[in-house]
């Protein structure tokens, strides 16, 4: 039956339908959500490191760290999945090797947006006041030392929100999995398209994509709570609980991933 | 190092921020144990000559000698050459400096903001460290707080676990830079009070910046009045304030006292 | 085959590869024109709309930002395409009312950074609120956001190449095609990923200068 009275009255069928069809829907999470959570490791990982880098006192390493984030940045989050995916198996000797879908796609999702955290990290830890790098001169604290026992710890604060939307592009870059065979949530709900009808199938694609990026928008608004109060700038989590379920604002004014 | 070599040296130093030039030619000395008050107008060049020697700012030209150390550039086989990073590290542990808006790390409470550069930089094991930090904290009456947080602290409260900070690395030397001029009227008393007792059971050498006239006069060896990058006039506290001779001088107390 | 490179191959998909980089083009510059004006009116009914209104706006604004733009593309091709002729005009329309979602809040960025003191000038004149946003706020806000708007652009030309899930010819899909009629994918997807490279860099460039100039 076709609209929106359709829709209503296959609801319970379809409900039903998915049920069955649960074990399979449920490894398509798993997919996702690994797929999404390793990725977000290797992308911190990145961003921490290339990050850095371009802080270094050492020009060479500034630049390989620039090349390496204009990079990542530049060419598309589709081109690098597919060219480590079709690409690399057919490349000569010491890189002609075909990886498994799930190491491509974390591959691919953490240096992509590994790489637009680079800049995050980097534009954070230079907004730590000037005053707390010079309280460190002034004790000849050395810099490695500083960097990481103060300026890192106030930076962490400043860059979670931005981290925060960055983790929820890459669980929706992960959507595309499906086309270097990972069989993730989207690809799952397509196999029941066909007996559910199109409505259903997809509202509840976005539905399961939503409560996701909602569980991450949670977690980081936990972290960011924490972070805050680390520094003395706001109230412990047990206090602030009730915040953590807003979603992410503000931070998306620098303007996207460009 | 001899009676009369003097403890920190200017020479012909030169600074300039682009096209500015805020320091020219600057030539003066402070003994060993010597306390120093440079007052003047904003942009007299004082809080720079202070950020020089806490090696804060880059000397465009000219030497600063520490103890006979050079802090920043040196002379060798004729030729001015920059001080490696490693040696002015050494060098620059000598010298400890409290600022204005106190600069805590407010990710660690208190005794760990004392102890880290202690631990760190000096070597010390955490033990040691600890209880030199908790006698400095009795000295300047912050014991009672030694787990708070920065945030946790009034201004007064947090400029003197920074003196204790700046204290806990033995300088030599002691840089004060308006560290009562972002404090609330009734807690600068407090921070004074603590300076003036370190002044008056040390030796430390103290080049001090501060609009606190009275303080200076209680605790200055010798009063040097900036203008626009040169001394004016310099001399006692009591000649200084009282019977200032340059022009410069008793229209900028005038305006001040 | 001996040479993992074959530039035979890279000048053979260079056309396809050039025909679907002129899609890309025209739907980043019509995607963002789609986000730029919805973005504003958004933004506007956010801020200025009773919560009545503005509610359900904005509970419809953070779902769209939040879920795939992949399974919105497919969505809404499968659902309009009897209706809708041109599939490259679901991707584009899709592809816009997505990015509207984040032009919103860099609107709203741009509005909240306009002085209070403006708008209060505007009450002391009696100006009406329609003339106020037009005349005073707008041109500011505006002005506090290109670099961002101009960011958020770049990022949609990087993801068009999402348009493959709905077979759209854009650049990256013509790559695959190439690779999947010849069994030769390095050249082509290689290329593709150059070409966006030599588009997008030398952009953000330009974008960072501006930001430098209007900071």
């Amino acid at each position: 039956m076709d609209g929106v009275i359709g829709f209503f009255a296959d609801l319970g069928p379809n409900l039903q339908l998915l049920l069955d069809r649960s074990p399979q829907i449920i490894e398509g999470v798993r997919v996702t959500v690994l797929a999404t959570v390793l990725g977000a490791l290797l992308a911190l990982l990145i961003a921490f490191v290339f990050g850095i880098a371009q802080l270094s006192k050492a020009a060479v390493v500034r630049w390989v760290a620039r090349i390496f984030v204009e990079f990542f940045r530049g060419t598309s989050l589709v081109v690098q999945l597919f060219w480590l995916f079709f690409v690399l198996p057919q490349l000569p000797y010491p890189l002609g090797f075909r990886l498994d879908p799930l190491l491509v796609a974390v591959l691919a999702l953490g240096l992509n947006y590994g790489a637009y955290a680079a800049e995050v990290v980097r534009g954070s830890i230079n907004s730590v006041p000037k005053g707390q790098y010079e309280a460190l001169s002034a004790l000849s604290i050395s810099p490695a030392r500083g960097m990481v026992r103060v300026i890192i710890p106030q930076a962490w604060a400043l860059m979670i929100p931005s981290l925060s939307n960055l983790w929820i592009q890459l669980l929706k870059g992960s959507a595309i999995v499906g086309s270097i065979t990972l069989y993730d949530l989207f690809f799952q709900v397509e196999q029941v398209r066909d007996r559910t009808g199109t409505w259903f199938a997809y509202l509840f694609a976005l539905l399961a994509y939503f409560l996701i990026a909602w569980v991450i928008v949670v977690i980081m608004n936990a972290l960011e709570v924490r972070a805050k109060h680390s520094i003395g700038r706001g109230p412990a989590l047990r206090e602030a609980w009730r915040s953590l379920f807003r979603p992410p604002g503000g931070k998306t004014a620098e303007g996207g991933l460009a | 190092m001899p009676e009369n070599t003097p403890h920190l040296e200017f020479r012909d130093v030169t600074k300039s921020f682009g096209d500015n030039t805020v320091l020219n030619d600057l030539n003066f000395t402070v003994g060993t144990g010597e306390r120093v008050t440079l007052i003047g107008p904003s942009g007299s060049g004082k809080t720079t000559i202070l950020r020089l020697v806490m090696t804060l700012e880059e000397l465009t030209g000219g030497y600063i000698d520490l103890g006979g150390n050079p802090l920043q550039y040196e002379e060798r086989g004729g030729r001015r050459m920059r001080v490696p990073d490693r040696q002015r590290r050494r060098t620059t542990q000598q010298v400890g400096m409290v600022f204005q808006h106190f600069n805590l790390f407010p990710n660690m409470t208190v005794m760990e903001n004392i102890v880290e550069a202690p631990i760190h930089v000096m070597g010390l094991k955490k033990a040691e460290a600890e209880a030199k930090a908790e006698a400095l904290l009795d000295k300047v009456g912050m014991a009672w707080k030694k787990d708070a947080r920065p945030s946790q602290l009034s201004g007064g409260q947090q400029q003197r676990v920074a003196i204790a900070r700046a204290l806990a690395m033995d300088p030599e030397v002691l840089l004060l830079d308006e560290v009562t001029s972002a404090l609330d009227p009734e807690l600068v008393g407090e921070v004074l009070a603590v300076l003036q007792d370190i002044a008056a059971e040390t030796d430390i050498s103290m080049l001090i910046v501060t609009h606190e006239m009275q303080f200076a006069r209680d605790v200055s060896d010798r009063v040097m009045m900036f203008d626009q990058g040169s001394i004016v006039e310099e001399g006692e506290p009591d000649k200084i304030f009282s019977d200032p001779s340059h022009q410069r001088t008793q229209d900028f107390l005038r305006a001040v006292l | 085959m001996s040479s993992w490179w074959s530039w035979e191959h890279a000048i053979g998909a260079l056309p396809t590869l050039l025909d679907g980089f002129k899609i890309t083009l025209l739907a980043t510059v019509l995607g963002t024109l789609i986000a730029l004006v919805l973005g504003l009116i958004v933004a506007i009914i956010r801020r200025s709309a009773p919560s009545i209104v503005s509610a359900p706006v904005t509970g419809v604004v953070e779902f769209v930002r939040m879920t795939p733009l992949v399974v919105q593309l497919v969505f809404a091709n499968l659902v309009l395409s009897p209706y809708v002729d041109s599939t490259l005009a679901i991707g584009i329309w899709v592809l816009g009312i997505h990015y509207t979602t984040y032009m919103a809040e860099v609107y709203r960025a741009g509005i909240d950074a306009v002085p209070t003191g403006q708008w209060e000038a505007a009450t002391a004149l009696s100006l009406p609120r329609s003339r106020t946003w037009r005349a005073v706020i707008v041109p500011q806000a505006i002005r506090n956001t290109l670099p961002a708007l101009g960011n958020y652009a770049i990022s949609m030309f990087k993801e068009t190449p999402f348009f493959f899930v709905i077979y759209i010819p854009e650049m990256v899909r013509n790559a695959q095609t190439y690779g999947g009629d010849t069994f030769r994918y390095t050249e082509a997807i290689t290329l593709a990923g150059l070409i966006f490279l030599a588009a997008s860099y030398p952009t953000s460039l330009l974008i960072r200068r501006l930001e430098k100039k209007l900071a």
